[in-house]
């Protein structure tokens, strides 16, 4: 299709708010009970962050990149990419930010590296809590009851905002920064996408990503 | 994007009667009513008699695989088949559309009812072919009716693939299409000398381009028309919701917005169909009432036009 740029950004939506809330329910048919074992896997992410060592850095770390990559497969790929062709120029930036986890844990240089404190801290793991236990219960407030409710580790948007959460605890910042970038990127699209639709919560992404900015951009606690 | 100005100026004034007087002498498609009341229009090329109303798949019918949403689908082309319903436009764009129709028309046992048009959707017109096939495979109809360029992507060498399928005898009409308004002049430039049976594009109540030169130059050259984006993608008839209907709307038969801006739509003597995407069988039914006298004649067709202009 030519001349993009003429075209509102509603033109290019190819699915309707209904078919977009049933992916989650078909998803979560597919998956049923993985879901309890998803949230299972999220506490014990939240619980590395929350006490962290070395090994559960890296046990964390790794989960969390083989998360990226499950849902780039199971949700991406294989429900939401045959409904919009555009999503799948979007699953090799879930597989780089898989990569870009387990650099934090693998190859040279690799060391255990959350040493954030306080405020930025505390925001971090508050998104990390949200996007576990907080972010499945939103599918209330689409409307669609826990049956299309969005679960970290299986769809994408909690994934992003968990991640999103890690990137604020780690540290050296560059390192934060390039774990941060991929996941706000589709925060911005989720957020696109629910506007478009006329969804409800179009806002929980937007305000993950300012959230994840602004803690990046406070100033390191004492250790 | 209305092609009139909101001042009539005398030069706009005698542009259009010249127009006028250029239009009556134009070959004349007249619309004819079948035996169950659903009027259809000849396309110019081969003579066939289409319904004025068809079905659209943009959004409605990309519901991928799930059984509920296909079930949905299936009943709004069963409802569109017993209405007298018969041209079905989809897209390889358009994500699970054609794989959806061709659920509906395999659970329907359809697919010598239907009017198959489809499209080619390609830069690399080396995968047209392939990408044609599965189309096909998707929509389970031996042949389609119609295939178009879809957007005017790569338009000289994917209609050099459908024209040679044509002549093949492997599809019944070729054309291209747009959408939106754009490239309204490559269009015409590919009316006036491609050897194509039809066209699609937006044509509307209030998005009447067309009408200056594409409308016209399609009776010259005896081209089908099929109009797309009738509501606008709903955003036409949100719009007007709010709006009583006008008194003329009776006189037309028309009892809702909708049926209004399809039946403007279809009384211009160079449509050939009309393809409003829905997800409902009242919609459907409703469409399709549409297409039903009486259909307004030109002078009705300026007040409506008016009358929406100033809403």
């Amino acid at each position: 299709m030519s001349e993009w740029w003429s075209y509102r950004p509603g033109d290019l939506l190819m699915i309707s708010l209904r078919v977009y809330e049933r992916l989650f329910v078909l998803h979560n048919q597919a998956l049923w009970p993985g879901q309890w074992l998803a949230l299972a896997l999220g506490a014990g992410l939240l619980l590395a962050l929350w006490r962290p060592g070395p090994a559960r850095w890296r046990l964390a770390m790794a989960g969390l990149a083989a998360a990226w990559v499950f849902v780039a497969w199971a949700f991406l790929w294989q429900r939401y990419a045959p409904l919009n062709w555009g999503i799948r120029y979007l699953v090799p930036f879930f597989g780089l930010q898989a990569l870009l986890l387990l650099a934090t844990v693998l190859g040279r240089g690799a060391r255990f590296s959350t040493s954030a404190r306080g405020a930025s801290r505390g925001l971090g793991l508050g998104l990390v809590t949200y996007a576990v236990f907080g972010h499945p219960l939103t599918a209330w407030l689409h409307g669609r009851g826990l049956a299309g409710a969005e679960v970290i580790g299986l769809t994408p948007d909690p994934l992003a905002i968990a991640t999103l959460g890690v990137a604020v605890l780690v540290r050296p910042a560059r390192r934060g920064w390039a774990l941060l970038a991929i996941p706000a990127l589709w925060c911005l699209t989720s957020a696109v996408t629910l506007q478009l639709l006329g969804a409800s919560g179009a806002w929980l992404p937007l305000a993950a990503v300012a959230i994840a900015v602004a803690a990046r951009l406070l100033p390191a606690g004492r250790p | 994007m209305s092609a009139y100005p909101d001042r009539l100026s005398r030069r706009r004034l005698l542009g259009g009667l010249l127009a006028l007087a250029a239009g009556a002498a134009l070959p004349a498609f007249p619309a004819q009513a079948r035996a169950d009341g659903i009027l259809t229009r000849e396309v110019p090329a081969t003579g066939e008699a289409l319904p004025l109303v068809g079905l659209g798949s943009w959004i409605t019918f990309n519901v991928g695989d799930d059984p509920l949403l296909l079930e949905e689908c299936t009943a709004v082309m069963a409802a569109f088949f017993a209405g007298g319903g018969r041209m079905i436009d989809s897209s390889p764009m358009y994500g699970t559309s054609q794989a959806t129709i061709g659920h509906g028309l395999a659970t329907l046992e359809a697919a010598d009812r239907v009017y198959a048009a489809d499209k080619v959707w390609t830069s690399n017109p080396a995968e047209g072919p392939a990408q044609i096939a599965t189309s096909r495979r998707d929509w389970g109809v031996p042949r389609f009716d119609l295939l178009q360029v879809h957007n005017l992507l790569a338009w000289e060498t994917n209609l050099a693939t459908l024209q040679g399928m044509k002549a093949a005898g492997e599809l019944r009409h070729i054309g291209i299409t747009t959408s939106h308004g754009r490239r309204h002049d490559t269009l015409e430039r590919i009316m006036r000398q491609a050897d194509i049976d039809f066209v699609q594009l937006t044509y509307n109540i209030v998005d009447r381009e067309a009408e200056q030169r594409l409308l016209p130059l399609a009776r010259e050259r005896g081209l089908g028309v099929i109009a797309n984006r009738p509501f606008q993608r709903k955003r036409l008839i949100r719009r007007l919701a709010s709006e009583p209907l006008p008194g003329w709307a009776a006189e037309i038969g028309a009892e809702s917005w909708a049926q209004v801006i399809l039946k403007f739509i279809v009384s211009h003597p160079a449509v050939s169909c009309a393809i409003p995407a829905t997800t409902r069988v009242d919609h459907v039914r409703e469409n399709l009432a549409a297409a039903r006298e009486p259909l307004p004649d030109a002078a009705l067709r300026r007040r409506m036009a008016a009358h929406v202009r100033a809403l």
